[in-house]
């Protein structure tokens, strides 16, 4: 279970998080939607422990991932996380990318690591592309092996930033198709994300992020036929 | 015209211990380059530390290695600290020279690589669990030794071709110190100088070369 108790976060003068409450069970598929600059992308950052928070808690399973005594590498094992920007490693292959921290931080043997990247890979559709370096795929093959390499960590919760923000519009479907396969295994997962539809389909909850709160958070048939939150009407009325 | 009959044949007498020579240049460019490179890579990160007792050395090193002659800094390793009773011989005073110099250069070399390196890799690498130095090793460096090969390959052509300047020092197994050896006796200045000209030569276009073939099987990326 993740909770977000309260969180404040600034960068610099710019106030980015003003008390943040959310709670995401196990198994739980949470959407986050919002404008550009509300803080969406920030929080999940925050999460994994990349970015220091200034006040509040988080806590996954328990753990106080910004306590002092927190080892986070330890932490972040259990924490995937998909960018916008892929994050492909462009020196290894595809394989080698997702065997890398199997292999590395979980110090599986090579055999090992590999089944697993063989059986992640294959599950997103890139069993032809094992030995292929990451600089001749295509964007949307890129960001399906970033999912693989975060699954083959078996984490328990896996964030997703913008995963389909930085594409060509015909490649969103094959990484949005991944994303509902691995909702329908039960993953548990925040998806920041602009695709509506996919917010509706496929999340438990959707949660709407204004100006660095989250000014609404309801079920998706709720939040989209009956949204409580006059921004929410009126971020949903600008997008339909 | 010029007074002066070539000798090609005596001078050419001398080439297995210009060769010779050869080899102890080429084994003191090598390993001021391996060294460089280790020295280089610290200094890179420590310049980019925030932490000024970390980059004040390094920037330090760098600065005087890139700006005072190499002669200098070869001639401070040997006769320099021979004052203050650290007396090191001409060969490990050249290697320290040199060292120090290439470790110099290279490290703004690699740290214009680090900084062609987006962000995001890092964030990435650490996201996947890797303390820093892992991820630092496993994903930074490898694709900064790659931005920086090229750089690096002249480094060390300009590492071997410093070498030369042992001879200030009392360096007399070198290529540069067998040369001048060889002369003094011989006065065969111009031959001698010629062949090891061409000696030169012939090893930095090998090693540019060798550098090459390296990099295609290095970088399949």
């Amino acid at each position: 279970m993740i909770e977000i108790r309260n969180v404040y976060k600034s960068f610099g003068p710019l106030e980015v998080l003003k008390g943040v409450n959310l709670s995401v069970e196990k198994g739980e598929v949470v959407s986050v939607i919002g404008g550009s600059g509300s803080g969406k992308s920030t929080l999940l950052t925050c999460i994994n422990g990349l970015e220091p928070i200034n006040s509040g808690t988080i806590l996954v399973d328990g753990v106080e991932v910004h306590a002092k005594t927190t080892d986070l590498n330890l932490l972040r094992r259990k924490i995937g996380i998909v960018f916008q920007q892929f994050n492909a490693f462009p020196h290894l292959t595809v394989l080698e990318n997702v065997t890398l921290a199997p292999r590395k931080v979980l110090g599986m043997s090579k055999a090992a690591a590999e089944e697993i990247a063989v059986k992640q890979l294959t599950h997103v559709g890139l069993a032809d592309k094992l030995s292929v370096y990451p600089g001749r795929l295509s964007g949307g093959q890129q960001q399906r092996m970033a999912i693989a390499r975060a699954l083959a960590m078996s984490p328990a919760y896996v964030l997703f930033d913008e995963v389909t923000s930085a594409l060509d519009p015909q490649l969103v479907g094959e990484v949005l198709d991944t994303l509902k396969l691995l909702a329908n295994e039960g993953m548990t997962m925040i998806c920041v994300t602009h695709e509506m539809s996919f917010a509706r389909d496929v999340s438990d909850r959707v949660a709407f992020f204004h100006k660095g709160v989250l000014a609404e958070i309801a079920p998706p048939d709720q939040f989209f036929s009956a949204p409580q939150h006059p921004e929410t009407r009126e971020f949903l009325s600008n997008i339909r | 015209m010029f007074n002066y009959t070539f000798q090609w044949r005596q001078a050419l007498q001398k080439l297995p211990l210009l060769l010779d020579g050869a080899l102890v240049t080429l084994q003191i460019a090598l390993m001021s380059m391996a060294m460089g490179i280790v020295f280089a890579v610290i200094l890179a990160v420590a310049r980019n530390s925030r932490s000024t007792l970390v980059s004040a050395p390094a920037t330090a090193w760098v600065e005087v290695s890139r700006n005072t002659p190499a002669l200098f800094q070869i001639y401070m390793a040997h006769f320099g600290l021979g004052s203050f009773g650290i007396h090191l011989s001409p060969y490990i005073a050249l290697l320290a020279g040199i060292t120090f110099n290439n470790a110099g250069y290279l490290a703004e070399t690699f740290r214009g690589a680090l900084r062609a390196i987006p962000g995001t890799q890092l964030r990435a690498a650490r996201s996947l669990g890797m303390p820093s130095l892992q991820a630092f090793r496993l994903v930074i460096m490898p694709q900064m030794f790659r931005i920086a090969f090229l750089p690096t390959t002249n480094q060390m052509v300009w590492a071997i071709l410093m070498t030369s300047l042992g001879v200030t020092v009392g360096m007399n197994s070198d290529l540069a110190g067998v040369t001048q050896d060889i002369n003094v006796r011989s006065f065969r200045t111009f031959e001698i100088f010629a062949i090891a000209a061409v000696i030169y030569y012939l090893i930095a276009k090998a090693v540019t070369l060798g550098a090459r073939l390296m990099a295609a099987r290095l970088f399949r990326y």
